[in-house]
């Protein structure tokens, strides 16, 4: 076979499925993979009813984009195959447009499961600076920091990065937008901030625990 | 009738027109628009991206805020699709993930706070528009009726799906907008695409597949021969109409697709001033579709742009005559 099985000193550390990891080497017992999605979801994200009909790749608008359909990321996850999972760019390309969800016949979270595979690639360190993490951060930042979202700052810190392909466009569109009073050139900063800092971090500390 | 409203960071200025026109609104509708005192931002879908409890504490902060300010008005109100499903779907989840509820909880009692699952209902404007105000309602403070505007409805994605309260009866087939539309005397047109992604954050990730998501929409909406698009979403609107521009010259189309917010185009019909209702803010001018209906739109003039100055060397011209003869 031209697929060599890895090395069992590989498949231990960050590919584990955490307390009921399977010995290297042999796909997760079926009760790990549950675990383990319910650990990245809220609520019961309804996995092992998953009967791989692709209808979520099918609905998805970014499909083409994605190194993985859906469909294909959670048979990789069954199979234990959770470092390529992690690697793809599949969570990173998904829109959020929940069509896969109401289209799944088994009711399974698709979208969910992404962010929650998005968290955890970020926590686990797989996730390497592209235009997707990077906006993620510097939205996230901006809460942070202000507790609202500032429209002109994260583009254009976002676009310092990652320049628009069409930069002659994106500036008349970023000018007549700030033209119209669609943009404000100072952020708005809510009166918590001490208080949402506060709970942003006890939600940090306890996310740590998981 | 009251409600409790939380506006959203792009109602704030990138969709400042759709908070104005339905401001405008509230006393014809005779409702109560109460905002959030301190709301923050929802994290759209960046926040839960990086994290997973703090981006439901964030969201939490929202309802427990809303939980404080219940006042005979249980229903909160989210004017942007991508809030609304965020509040739902964590009002939810504290509800029915009682391991989610005690963190989140934990979190929020480092702030001070506490939200109590159930105890404030989270609602889409459009929902409670279509279901608690009603279409009889509204056509009865039709004014000015839209005769013979063509307008496609655009729902996008976050109000339909996933619907984490079973608030429509077909996600996939939705009537509220035509049914609002068809109350404003316009008429709505079949646009088949109505309830297709926008492609949401994608401009700023990958802006090919994006331009190609967006190409879809306006050709289809320019083929179901609407004069313009009506959306309940800031994202959607602000991706149709400041990236058409950027689409025409990536496929070499010469589109001119106008979209609204649905409030708007209900201002309009009640016989409030485009003024009054902020149209003119969209990039794509709505001018030329109104216009049919007699409705005129006072553009914000463009800035003035000076001649380019002719630096070329002088060169020998034809004589005219000469010229004309050729």
């Amino acid at each position: 076979m031209a697929v060599s099985s890895p090395a069992p000193e590989e498949k231990v550390g960050p590919q584990s499925f955490g307390k009921a990891s399977p010995p290297p080497g042999s796909p997760p017992s079926q009760t790990a993979v549950l675990d383990f999605f319910r650990s990245i979801s809220p609520g019961l994200p309804n996995i092992e009813f998953c009967i791989q009909c692709g209808s979520c790749g099918g609905s998805c608008p970014a499909a083409a984009l994605m190194d993985h359909t859906p469909r294909r990321l959670f048979a990789l996850i069954r199979a234990g195959e959770l470092e390529e999972v992690l690697r793809s760019n599949t969570p990173w390309y998904c829109v959020s447009c929940y069509f896969c969800m109401v289209r799944c016949p088994q009711e399974i979270h698709i979208t969910d499961i992404m962010y929650g595979l998005k968290t955890l690639a970020v926590q686990r360190g797989y996730t390497r600076r592209n235009k997707a993490t990077d906006l993620s951060r510097t939205f996230a930042g901006f809460i942070e920091r202000f507790g609202r979202s500032f429209d002109l700052g994260i583009a254009a810190n976002h676009y310092l990065r990652h320049p628009p392909s069409d930069l002659m466009g994106s500036a008349k569109m970023g000018s007549e937008l700030l033209f119209k009073g669609r943009l404000k050139l100072t952020p708005n900063k809510i009166k918590g901030i001490p208080q949402l800092k506060k709970i942003l971090k006890r939600a940090k500390q306890l996310e740590a625990v998981l | 009738m009251k409600y409790l409203f939380y506006p959203g960071c792009s109602l704030e200025c990138i969709s400042s027109a759709y908070y104005e026109s339905l401001l405008a609104l509230q006393n014809k509708l005779d409702v109560d628009f109460e905002e959030i005192e301190d709301w923050n931002c929802c994290g759209a879908n960046e926040y839960i991206a990086l994290h997973r409890i703090p981006s439901y504490a964030l969201i939490a902060r929202n309802l427990a805020l809303a939980e404080q300010q219940v006042d005979g008005a249980k229903t909160l109100l989210a004017a942007c699709s991508a809030c609304y499903v965020n509040l739902a779907r964590t009002a939810k989840y504290m509800g029915t993930d009682r391991e989610l509820n005690t963190k989140v909880n934990d979190a929020l009692s480092a702030g001070g706070l506490h939200y109590t699952a159930g105890t404030v209902q989270v609602r889409h404007i459009l929902d409670a528009l279509y279901k608690e105000i009603g279409i009889c309602k509204i056509k009865k403070l039709v004014e000015r009726p839209l005769t013979g505007l063509r307008v496609a409805a655009y729902y996008g994605c976050m109000v339909l799906r996933p619907d984490p309260d079973q608030r429509w009866r077909d996600p996939e087939n939705p009537t509220a907008l035509e049914e609002l539309i068809a109350a404003c005397g316009a008429e709505p047109v079949d646009f088949p695409l109505r309830t297709h992604c926008c492609s949401g954050h994608m401009p700023q990730i990958s802006t090919e597949a994006s331009l190609e998501l967006l190409r879809r929409l306006v050709e289809s909406a320019v083929k179901s021969g609407a004069d313009l698009l009506i959306t309940t979403c800031p994202l959607c609107q602000l991706n149709i109409d400041a990236y058409q521009d950027e689409m025409n010259k990536f496929f070499g189309t010469s589109y001119r697709m106008p979209i609204l917010f649905f409030t708007q185009l209900m201002g309009l019909a009640f016989g409030l001033s485009p003024d009054a209702l902020a149209i003119g803010r969209e990039v794509v001018s709505s001018a030329p579709a109104l216009a049919r209906i007699g409705v005129k739109v006072e553009q914000i003039p463009p800035p003035v742009k000076r001649p380019p100055k002719n630096t070329s060397l002088p060169m020998p011209r034809m004589p005219k005559a000469y010229g004309e003869q050729l």
